[in-house]
């Protein structure tokens, strides 16, 4: 209990800063403990990001980790020919991607850290159809943002809606789905949780370890400050 | 144990190492009334260990090359065995060396530990204080985000400021006319090799110092007045060792609770020890919206921003930042007052001590944000950024606490001070 506490005073800062920005973001929810989540979404990742997006910081072997066998991995998620050991590195030259987007589509090794999950949550499903703009697709927590819509067929096509302001209220933008995808919106939302969940977790694939081992490590120190408290008392026993 | 008491009588014949040992340790009479803002000087030594040791591990994977120092981070954070547990360690101990520092710069306000006989041992203290920033900017540069970037840049052009000689001195420190390869090579050394070792020296030179002239304590009145007849050991001491050695192990243990706690569970803290935008490699072509220094300079940072450009010049701003650091060197001969210890002082010190403390925290938090996070006044006061109006005052505020302080002190009704320290 205590250890949640402290936690959770460590995170108010988390929470006060996280206020604050133009569009309202949705809560991702991720969870990395939730292994089998990573699993399908590091599957959405490699068939549908790890074309033009490298992550070169992220070793394949490290989907070990996630109760994935080598097996499992070579068949199901390398498509390149890398070796088990390689990191998830692309053909596409950066000087393409220059050319053909406007910008090298940037490295997605640590993106969860930079953007946070609640981002990246809201910003793959907030693509609409916009012909105003060179790839026909526009996005509301990123405005003409050089990435079209790669997963449309699976979302399916949003436009944006302006609502008519109120007296005094200020004008909603709502998404409407034009032409559904071939999934649901609820499958749709449940898989780029799996996604961002899996991006969560290739962000710092050592996080998990990371709050198991310092709930040891603060239970000795919680031991020691015991003891150590104790020695202190009884030398200064003789201290008036 | 005969012969280890023959090998220590070989060499206390050619080290003075038993003698040296009861100096510091085992004679030295630290008063028996130390509290808890007693903790923080011992704590500041182990963070510079903490950050030494784990600096030298970094180093031994880290690249100091613009192509390569932020793949070299996330190498570090992934494949080298307990990397992230040591840059973790290493980028929390940089903002905890901060925290304890204040409170430990804070204990002195407190208890007036600057004032005389220990005026060396303050200007020493902010020499380390000096060093630290130092340590600190050239070591944030070398993750090579963008924050490290942009960070490295605005500090450096502050310097560019400077009237005739600017651009040549920015270029100097840069060793190029933007912050590049040049930059980060030069600062990895100076984070490394030449900032740590004046470290080491000063704070060999503020513990010498200390004990030369003795601990302060929450009474601030001097125990060396009244000493034992006899053995002329001062009553109100107790040798620091075993006592204060062992009073400290439970501190440190507390405190390193507190740091792994963080370590473990939130090493980011909320963006304010690392920066999410940190976590994007530095791109000279591409200027952040919004850059902000980590939270330890952020006071210092609102100073510089608020104080306006004069004749097309932002100097100003860099002098007032720079004057709002160096004045604190003369604490020693600004406060006038006739007892040490805010436990005696009268209601104008506290008053003046409060609102300086508020201030800087509200200094510290502006210093974080963009100017406009408040939104703007009306156009009665021009449409001002209402934070930057309110980092002006605090801006005002904050030079009072020092300037006025010869008049304050005195003017203070202070009540007598004890012969003796009390708890």
């Amino acid at each position: 209990m205590r250890v949640v506490l402290l936690v959770a005073c460590l995170l108010l800062p988390a929470i006060a800063s996280a206020a604050g920005g133009e569009v309202k973001l949705d809560r991702a929810n991720v969870d990395l403990r939730d292994a089998v989540s990573i699993q399908r979404g590091a599957q959405v990742f490699v068939n549908h990001c790890l074309g033009c997006h490298s992550a070169s910081y992220m070793r394949y072997n490290k989907l070990l980790d996630l109760g994935l066998t080598e097996q499992q991995v070579e068949d199901n998620l390398i498509f390149t020919g890398a070796k088990i050991g390689d990191t998830m590195t692309i053909a596409m030259r950066e000087e393409d991607g220059k050319a053909w987007f406007g910008v090298a589509p940037p490295d997605l090794s640590v993106i969860a850290r930079s953007r946070g999950a609640d981002w990246l949550y809201t910003y793959l499903r907030g693509f609409y159809r916009d012909e105003s703009v060179a790839t026909g697709w526009n996005n509301v927590v990123f405005p003409n943002a050089a990435m079209p819509h790669v997963l449309w067929q699976l979302q399916g096509v949003q436009r944006l809606h302006t609502e008519a302001a109120g007296d005094h209220g200020e004008a909603h933008n709502k998404l409407v789905l034009e032409t559904p995808g071939t999934m649901s919106e609820q499958a749709y939302n449940g898989t780029i949780r799996d996604l961002v969940n899996y991006l969560e977790y290739m962000a710092e694939p050592a996080s998990v370890k990371r709050e198991q081992l310092g709930i040891i490590v603060l239970m000795f120190l919680g031991l020691m400050a015991a003891l150590t408290w104790l020695l202190k008392r009884e030398f200064w026993k003789d201290v008036h | 144990m005969g012969l280890l008491n023959s090998l220590l009588g070989w060499v206390d014949e050619r080290f003075p190492l038993t003698s040296t040992w009861k100096q510091h340790l085992s004679e030295y009479y630290a008063p028996k009334n130390f509290n808890f803002w007693y903790f923080f000087g011992a704590l500041s030594l182990l963070v510079l260990v903490i950050q030494i040791v784990s600096g030298i591990f970094l180093t031994m994977h880290y690249k100091p090359d613009a192509e390569q120092a932020f793949a070299s981070v996330e190498y570090i954070m992934r494949d080298v065995s307990w990397g992230w547990l040591i840059r973790y360690i290493h980028s929390t101990g940089a903002s905890m060396f901060f925290l304890v520092v204040y409170l430990h710069m804070f204990r002195a306000l407190l208890y007036g530990s600057y004032r005389k006989p220990r005026e060396l041992l303050w200007i020493v203290g902010m020499l380390i204080y000096m060093c630290l920033m130092a340590e600190a900017f050239f070591g944030y540069l070398l993750p090579w985000g963008q924050m490290s970037y942009w960070g490295a840049q605005v500090i450096v052009n502050l310097f560019a400021a400077v009237p005739f000689v600017g651009p040549d001195l920015a270029i100097w420190i840069r060793g190029d006319y933007v912050v590049s390869d040049a930059t980060l090579n030069r600062f990895f050394a100076f984070h490394v090799i030449a900032v740590p070792l004046a470290l080491l020296g000063l704070v060999a030179a503020h513990l010498v110092a200390l004990h030369e002239v003795g601990s302060n304590n929450p009474d601030g009145i001097e125990i060396k007045k009244k000493k034992d007849p006899k053995t002329g050991i001062p009553l109100d001491g107790i040798p620091f060792h075993p006592y204060y050695t062992v009073k400290d192990m439970f501190g440190v243990t507390v405190f390193l609770a507190v740091f792994t706690a963080i370590v473990f569970f939130a090493p980011e803290m909320g963006g304010y020890f690392l920066e999410h935008n940190n976590f994007v490699p530095a791109d000279p072509l591409k200027t952040p919206a919004h850059i902000a220094p980590v939270w330890y300079f952020t006071p210092f940072y609102s100073i510089l921003r608020a104080v306006p450009p004069m004749f097309g010049s932002q100097f100003p701003g860099v002098l007032a930042m720079g004057a709002s650091v160096i004045i604190m060197f003369l604490l020693p001969w600004l406060d006038r007052s006739p007892v040490k210890s805010i436990r005696y002082r009268g209601a104008v010190y506290k008053s003046a001590l409060t609102l300086f403390v508020v201030v800087f925290i509200l200094l510290g938090y502006l210093g974080t944000e963009p100017t406009n996070v408040w939104g703007q006044f009306g156009p009665w006061l021009g449409n001002a950024d209402r934070a930057t109006v309110v980092a002006r005052i605090g801006t005002v505020v904050y030079f009072l606490f020092f300037v006025l302080m010869p008049w304050y002190t005195r003017i203070d009704r202070t009540s007598p001070e004890p012969e003796r320290v009390t708890s």
